[in-house]
């Protein structure tokens, strides 16, 4: 019976995604309702295949899905390593004019690579990243399976069809031109779908729960989905233009639509990037430094606090605009305020190794989890001081914003997910240990050797240009012209593509890593009690 | 009073005051007498129930 309406909704799917390919007004939309078909298509077929066979139906509330989270891992580690890849090529592209390819133009050119590179490394990436670990935290700190049954299932490939989609239309020109939210307003809807069934298994899996208290990591996370589902909606308000193409305009104009975009923007940063990843570091930093967390009590007043004051950000986005000036200097003061719990977070994950820094020694995964830390107070840091007005009129426009951004992304959240997939791999394929902790060492070196290559010539060059944007002769003059700029930044362009080489070699290093983990490190050896914990013994 | 105005006006005055009232309750409940041993308890759910959910008898 279910099978039946099951067979008739994708078959409806798959019959009105055709029409609109064929009615389609523009390549991006037509591409993407043909993506909509196969996919339609195809689990159709799998449906029909399965329809009248014998279900083996089971209790499964005594184990962990922990299928989905493995699907998750691979996922994450593969956008990964595409998102750093793209990276890298569009920084050469910079670097270098004539890899924007005359055949490719209007394809493969930085304007529309660029999207594609922030995209695949925040919301596949790190989007991957954030589900799979919050499915594999909140399922271990409530004690009882994922809420929901196959509607996980549904969130991860949801997500990732999203992704697909987003990425597809990027290189062929469906953009609504928002930082972050460039995804049309069809794709936008799909992903409001998949976020509210991610929202439903795991506040129902919290819901369910089996302990008492919520750990402080569900909180975390809780708060990322919530405020990214917020977030989303309102910055994605927009009317379109025909239901047959991706074109909308937004409901909101001028200034209004900018600090709605910033809001937006900034607090992508507050609650996916750091929320949702402060989730994983308040699980994995524990787990991996086998102790309990430094302050419990400080990891609840910096959940407060951090979500108290990062949505207030926003506007020191919009320094020198059209934005009252109280706007951005409340953005302003709310992100020099933010320091403050930022760096009570650092001092939280940091302090959980005390009395186990000997582990720093010994165990490289949890080294690349305390240089992760330490990129978050860096850039927790960072972020404020650029925020000043003062600061800003220097940095803005400038390479030292991209530099900030990187040294937050690579740094602490790709550091930290390269912890936890670390983790992870061992657990969920049921192995001893990893396959090579020397290899760990090598992606530890190479991506930390990598980001401060990437960081410390985006300062330089943008510092620099700032500087020559504002250089006046003796009579009031501009002394540089625009395109002096560019040239003389050649030189930093070449530090940073090469730093971002090195750590996508990192990254693949990890990926081969994980891989023979998965197939070749010894299995766990049930009559024994050895523990999938990575670490060697300290001499 | 137009729309915006009244949001405005009750935006800056009773919402303020709540959301800084709610704020500084944070920390004093977190420092409330006896929350060391809960907290104790608490930071220690990671190394619990690692392999398998809790048994099914097994309530809050």
């Amino acid at each position: 019976m279910t099978n039946a309406v099951k067979l008739i909704v994708l078959a409806i799917v798959a019959l009105m995604a055709a029409i609109a390919a064929n009615y389609a007004r523009d390549l991006a939309y037509m591409v993407n309702a043909l993506v909509v078909m196969a996919v339609a298509a195809v689990m159709f077929i799998v449906v029909l295949r399965n329809t009248d066979e014998e279900v083996e139906t089971r209790d499964l509330s005594g184990e962990y899905m922990d299928d989905v989270i493995r699907f998750g891992v691979v996922a994450t580690a593969l956008w990964g390593v595409v998102g750093f890849l793209v990276g890298v090529f569009i920084a050469f592209q910079l670097a270098f004019p004539s890899l924007n390819f005359g055949w490719a133009e209007g394809y493969l050119n930085f304007g529309r690579l660029r999207p594609l590179h922030t995209s695949a490394v925040i919301f596949a990436f790190g989007g991957n990243a954030l589900i799979c670990t919050s499915f594999y935290v909140v399922q271990r700190t409530s004690a009882v399976r994922l809420w929901g049954g196959n509607m996980a299932w549904f969130v991860f490939w949801g997500y990732n069809l999203f992704i697909v989609m987003a990425a597809l239309s990027y290189v062929l020109g469906g953009s609504q031109s928002k930082e972050y939210a460039e995804p049309e307003w069809y794709i936008d809807i799909w992903l409001t779908i998949v976020w509210v069934c991610y929202l439903a298994v795991f506040l129902g899996t919290v819901i369910k729960r089996k302990e008492p208290h919520i750990y402080v990591a569900n909180w975390f996370y809780l708060a990322f989905i919530v405020t990214v589902a917020m977030l989303h909606v309102v910055n994605n308000l927009a009317v379109p233009v025909s239901i047959w193409g991706g074109k909308s305009v937004q409901l909101f104009s001028g200034v209004q639509d900018a600090m709605t975009q910033w809001w937006y923007g900034h607090n992508a940063v507050g609650f996916f990037l750091t929320a949702g990843f402060l989730g994983m570091m308040y699980y994995f930093v524990p787990k991996q430094a086998e102790r309990p967390v430094y302050s419990y009590k400080l990891s609840i007043i910096h959940f407060w606090a951090l979500i108290f004051l990062y949505i207030w950000a926003g506007p020191h986005h919009l320094h020198y605009t059209a934005l009252p000036d109280w706007a951005s200097t409340l953005g302003m003061v709310f992100s020099i305020i933010l320091w403050m719990p930022s760096w009570g977070g650092m001092i939280n994950g940091l302090m959980t190794l005390s009395g186990a820094w000997d582990k720093l020694r010994t165990d490289p995964v949890i080294r690349m989890m305390v240089l992760a830390i330490g990129f978050y107070g860096m850039s927790t840091f960072e972020g404020p001081v650029m925020s000043i007005r003062a600061v800003n009129s220097l940095s803005h426009y400038t390479d030292w914003t991209i530099g900030h951004v990187h040294s937050g992304a690579l740094g602490w959240n790709g550091m930290i997910t390269f912890g936890c997939l670390y983790f992870l791999v061992p657990r969920l394929w049921n192995k001893q240990r990893l396959y090579s902790l020397s290899m760990v060492s090598w992606h530890f070196w190479l991506a930390t050797i990598g980001i401060v290559l990437y960081a410390a010539s985006m300062w330089v060059t943008g510092i620099m240009e700032g500087l020559m944007w504002r250089e006046v002769d003796a009579n009031g003059f501009l002394v540089n012209s625009f395109a002096d700029t560019v040239a003389a930044k050649f030189p930093m362009y070449v530090v940073r593509g090469l730093g971002g080489v090195m750590f996508l070699a990192g990254a693949i290093i990890m990926c081969i890593n994980l891989w023979l983990t998965a197939t070749r490190a010894p299995a766990i050896d049930k009559a024994s009690d050895v523990r999938p914990n990575g670490l060697v013994p300290a001499e | 009073m137009d729309t915006y105005s009244l949001m405005r006006e009750f935006a800056d005055s009773w919402m303020l005051l709540w959301l800084f009232v709610f704020f500084v309750c944070v920390f004093a409940w977190v420092f409330r007498p006896g929350s060391r041993r809960v907290y104790r308890d608490t930071a220690n759910i990671p190394f619990r129930n690692d392999d398998r959910p809790a048994a099914a008898d097994k309530e809050a």
